[in-house]
């Protein structure tokens, strides 16, 4: 694959911006046709179609109108919980746990809501409230993680790793003892909000809210990242944080500004789980979103434009995985081996970027 | 209530022996990958493809020891894809850790679909608690030879770090790159063995799992316990023998939620069963010195530069 | 739980000529009639082969894979969240499911509640007796009440324990487990009044590390006999006989792991509805909007006994199988919990949906659900 041993005609019409992003295209693209390559050998030793694997998976994925809206709707906690990943990456801190601020911001959307609700709020009131209360869960839950790390050197990762955990034990402790509604029986779960309150589909869709939040958001984090000081700023101390020091960076309010954006997007995650689908908190906010979105912000490279399209692409495999089950009868492990290998492959390609030389601008060779 | 507090103390003591053995094996594997300047987030899947792989082979072949063996193999191969991998430049360990986590996670619920309701033969236990006269403590002294074997190895690893020309080429490469390579030294077959070795480790803790404690396969088995070691390598500070005082203290915190219950201490069981993680995050952050860890962490270590 | 005892009883009275009660879809049986190009989805919460709950289902769903002219499409491992929502309508959508069968309890509220509503030609059914007169005609519920057979575990093991302590580890403090708790230790007394039952919660369904430290916790309280509600019973079982004990099954059958010390077990018997379901949908006869059962309609058994069973509690247990086949209540008497509050006044039908909503521990049940 090296170009040196066919040497790429020096003329070229295209500057050297278009062309990273070309590579930038196909090498993922390449690298995404040999994980289905490898794929298709284990399906063929298992006596199955590849052919009819890969066309379910585009069925199932984005295949009819349904399929595009089963995706959309997929993807857009993790499109939450990827920026919630970015974010504090960018200022060179490794979160393991956007499951934790995301179950603490649902089980705060779902507490505040109960009050509210019971005094009869008005829908907008009531979700603005709700929504306050899980950002500033998830951002306070997120922003002690970052406190620590500053102040006290509590090694992020794994105190974001423990916090999930704790975040998880809060919820079911309150969610089955304290504010438990006595009719939800054998889910324990709190009060509803009424169907009524709920936050709706986008018009002429299926897909809740959530995504175009995570949308927005994914714009407005890209651009504070990459166009204003702040982001430069964190970028400089998540590139070498002696370095900001020793410039005079504020780097513990950096730090902070970051966990807390991080941690407050989770929670909106929360938020739209609780408001836009299970209408209360229960254990089954606990679905592994905020794992998920570290895998999606490193594919990303932490570039939070990029997280959507990667996000959806993750979305579609969990929407097809269903449909390849029922089509092929293939167990449900089938989706994690599947996932597993692009990922490894994806993110082994990522040596390749810079490798080929026809994707090098013309000067520089 | 003398006698509860014997019970619950009893239930501690046979929880830290029964429950800390896999994390002992993941902890310790990881501090090898770590401390050549790798991190495998991916152990989780190791623990998890291992107690599977032990699970088979001792069902089909009889022998539990020939499953610990493979399972120790089937860790070295997940290990070797890792270190291999995030030998090519620019990729990213942990990254690849978390995506191999969710391959090995794959592949072993893939294949061990039809081992979830046979049986298997199991490793026996070694009754070191025949003297006493209370069944609790002659339950909680029925101890794995496995238990016994990863102190070894931590012992071995210990001196071996400071002692031994492979521990010194092991700590010089996690420290730096540079350094590694004048003394001659390829830091990339340093790093991908080192991980190799870590990977099987991890892959014996999961024979545990299955062939030990609680001695059975199914999906939920392992439930985080792999994820959970490598993080408490950091909160052992990549020392050894603080792997196994980390590991110790977590098994006997996980006893504590059902020790209590069968007391009659139940209310907010959520919270007690949580205790090892809440009394891990306390312990660190009343342990934690400005620096500490960045000083004793390997300096090429991704997770704490 | 309102509104429907009134179906409820409706149906007990009439048994199963009565099954056909309330409104009736009718598009299923025109879609079965119609040349049987019927497509069935069933979605599960966990693997099919889980040896737990998801298997009790999945075994039994091989009578309606049986019928002819029905293709049954399975999807295992779907959460109780919105995915579980898309799955079922990407069955509808991409299958032409014409009957959802949904296996977990959460897929109900607000999900299939909120599909039926959306897709009214489609018939949903759900293993869990949440359906009302307020819900969508096209939805409905089955289940087995597995406390019945749980009662008869409480039975053989109050006669096969020396000491009366039978030991119960508990996922979540839930009512269907609270009354299997409750049933083990009605079923215990009735035949040793000084029995207790001692229960620990492990918080989740299925924490295999944590359910063996509680099989120890209890064994080491002085338990000798062992049963459980998790969604994998083995490592109890096999936790169990290792430390010698006996031990009561859950779910399934759990008799060969435990050889010695196995008394007896609770087991739903799903393949009863259907069987149901599948000659119904043969005949094109349209499917009840509830059934639900017990003993008295072969919807639940008790696993063979094994060698834990003595031969009195063999006796007790058959006795008390016929008892509960000819309808006699479980929870009758003035009955207190293990607070002191009375919690049963009255003789209850063991249906009674009342029952349903149990939320205490009875007097002689050690532990607490706080």
């Amino acid at each position: 694959m090296d170009a040196e041993a066919s040497p790429p005609k020096p003329q070229r019409a295209f500057g050297a911006e278009t062309l990273r992003s070309v590579e930038a295209l196909v090498v993922p693209v390449g690298s995404v046709l040999a994980s289905a390559l490898l794929f298709s050998v284990f399906l063929l030793v298992l006596g199955k179609d590849p052919v009819q694997f890969f066309q379910l998976l585009w069925k199932g994925g984005f295949g009819t109108s349904f399929s595009i809206q089963n995706t959309l709707q997929r993807s857009a906690p993790i499109i939450l919980t990827g920026l919630a990943f970015a974010v504090p990456a960018t200022i060179g801190l490794t979160m393991i746990g956007a499951e934790g601020p995301l179950v603490i911001g649902g089980f705060a959307a779902a507490a505040a809501a109960i009050p509210l609700v019971t005094i009869g709020a008005p829908t907008s009131v009531l979700l603005a409230l709700m929504a306050a209360a899980a950002m500033a869960a998830g951002a306070l839950l997120i922003m002690l993680v970052g406190w620590l790390r500053h102040a006290r050197s509590v090694n992020e990762t794994i105190s974001s790793l423990l916090l999930t955990y704790i975040a998880i034990a809060t919820m079911n402790f309150f969610v089955e003892g304290a504010l438990r509604d006595p009719s939800s029986q054998n889910k324990p779960s709190t009060l509803p909000i009424g169907k009524d309150n709920m936050i709706g589909s986008i018009p002429g869709t299926d897909v809740h809210w959530g995504l175009a939040a995570g949308v927005i958001l994914a714009v407005l984090i890209g651009l504070l990242l990459r166009r204003t000081t702040f982001g430069f700023a964190a970028r400089v101390t998540g590139g070498n944080p002696h370095a900001a020091l020793a410039q005079g960076l504020p780097v513990g309010g950096l730090i902070l500004a970051c966990t807390a954006i991080s941690g407050a997007v989770a929670g909106l995650a929360g938020f739209f789980e609780v408001a836009a689908i299970h209408g209360q908190a229960n254990a089954s906010l606990v679905a592994g979103y905020g794992f998920t979105g570290i895998l999606v912000s490193f594919l990303a490279r932490h570039n939070p434009f990029v997280v959507v399209p990667i996000a959806i692409i993750f979305g579609a495999i969990d929407a097809s995985g269903g449909l390849i089950q029922r089509r092929m009868d293939l167990p449900d492990a089938t989706s994690a081996l599947l996932q597993g290998l692009i990922f490894i492959t994806l993110l082994a390609s990522e040596t390749l970027l810079g490798r080929f030389r026809m994707f090098q601008p013309v000067e520089a060779r | 209530m003398a006698s509860g507090v014997e019970t619950v103390l009893i239930a501690m003591l046979g929880g830290a022996i029964r429950v800390s053995t896999p994390y002992l094996f993941v902890a310790l594997g990881e501090t090898i990958t770590e401390k050549s300047g790798r991190i495998n987030l991916g152990l989780e899947g190791n623990l998890v493809l291992g107690a599977m792989v032990a699970y088979a082979t001792s069902f089909h072949s009889g022998l539990p020891w020939l499953g610990v063996l493979a399972a120790f193999g089937s860790g070295l191969v997940l290990g070797l894809i890792h270190g291999a991998v995030c030998s090519l430049p620019k990729v990213n360990d942990i990254a690849v850790g978390i995506a191999m986590m969710t391959f090995g996670i794959g592949i072993a619920f893939f294949l061990g679909k039809p081992y979830i309701q046979p049986q298997a033969p199991r490793l026996e236990g070694l009754p070191l608690g025949n003297w006493a006269t209370n069944p609790a403590l002659k339950q909680a002294l029925l101890i794995n030879p496995l238990f016994f074997l990863g102190i070894a190895i931590a012992v071995v690893l210990w001196w071996a770090f400071a002692n031994t020309r492979p521990g010194l080429i092991l700590r010089t490469t996690g420290d730096s790159e540079a350094s590694a390579r004048a003394l001659g030294v390829n830091p990339i077959k340093v790093r991908i063995l080192a991980t190799v070795l870590g990977g099987g480790l991890a892959g014996v803790g999961g024979a545990f799992l299955s062939l030990s404690y609680p001695g059975s396969w199914n999906e939920g088995l392992s439930s985080g316990q792999g994820l959970m070691a490598v993080a408490l390598v950091i909160f052992a500070r990549w020392h050894p023998l603080r792997c196994v005082v980390a590991a110790l203290l977590f098994g006997a915190a996980g006893a504590l939620g059902p020790a209590l219950q069968s007391v009659g201490i139940s209310q907010g069981y959520y919270f007690f069963n949580a205790a090892p993680y809440i009394l891990t995050l306390f312990i660190m952050i009343a342990s934690a010195r400005s620096g500490a860890t960045q000083h004793q962490a390997p300096g090429e270590l991704s997770i704490v530069k | 739980m309102p509104n429907f005892d009134f179906k409820r009883r409706d149906f007990l009275r009439t048994g199963a000529a009565g099954l056909a009660a309330g409104a009736l879809p009718l598009s299923l049986a025109k879609q079965a009639k119609a040349a049987g190009d019927l497509t069935i989805g069933v979605i599960y919460v966990g693997p099919k082969d889980d040896f737990g709950w998801n298997q009790a289902h999945a075994v039994a769903m091989d009578i309606l894979k049986g019928v002819e002219g029905v293709t049954v499409v399975e999807e295992e491992s779907v959460p109780e969240t919105d995915a579980c929502a898309k799955s079922m309508e990407s069955m509808i959508n991409l299958d032409g499911a014409g009957l959802i069968l949904g296996t977990s309890f959460g897929y109900y509220i607000p999900f299939m509640q909120d599909l039926a509503a959306k897709y009214p030609e489609v018939v949903f059914r759900h293993a869990a007796p949440l359906w009302s007169d307020a819900d969508p005609a096209n939805a409905g519920s089955y289940f087995c009440y597995l406390n019945q057979a749980h009662y008869v575990d409480g039975v053989a093991a109050g006669l096969s324990s020396p000491t009366g302590k039978i030991g119960f580890v508990a996922a979540k403090p839930i009512p269907s487990v609270l009354s299997n708790i409750n049933s083990v230790l009605l079923g215990a007394r009735s035949v040793n009044p000084d029995a207790t039952v001692q229960v620990i919660f492990t918080g989740d369904w299925s924490m295999p590390v944590r359910e063996a430290e509680a099989a120890n916790a209890l064994v080491d309280a002085g338990c000798d006999v062992l049963t459980c509600h998790v969604d994998g019973p083995k490592v109890v079982i096999e936790t169990a006989e290792a430390r010698g004990v006996k031990s009561c099954g859950h779910n399934a059958s759990q008799a060969p792991l435990a050889p010695n010390g196995f008394i007896t077990g609770a087991e739903y018997k799903w393949e009863t509805i259907y069987k149901m379901y599948a000659d119904m949908l043969a005949t094109g006869e349209p499917l009840p909007n509830i059934v639900v059962g017990g003993y008295h309609n072969d919807m639940v058994q008790n696993t063979t006994y094994g060698a834990g069973a003595t031969p009195e509690a063999i006796a007790a247990a058959d006795a008390a199988i016929a008892a509960l086949k000819a309808g006699e209540p479980i929870f009758t008497g003035t009955l207190k919990d293990n607070l002191g509050n009375v919690v049963i006044d009255k003789a209850y039908d063991n249906y009674d949906p009342h029952l349903d909503g149990m939320d205490y521990l009875l007097e002689g049940v050690i532990g607490s659900i706080t």
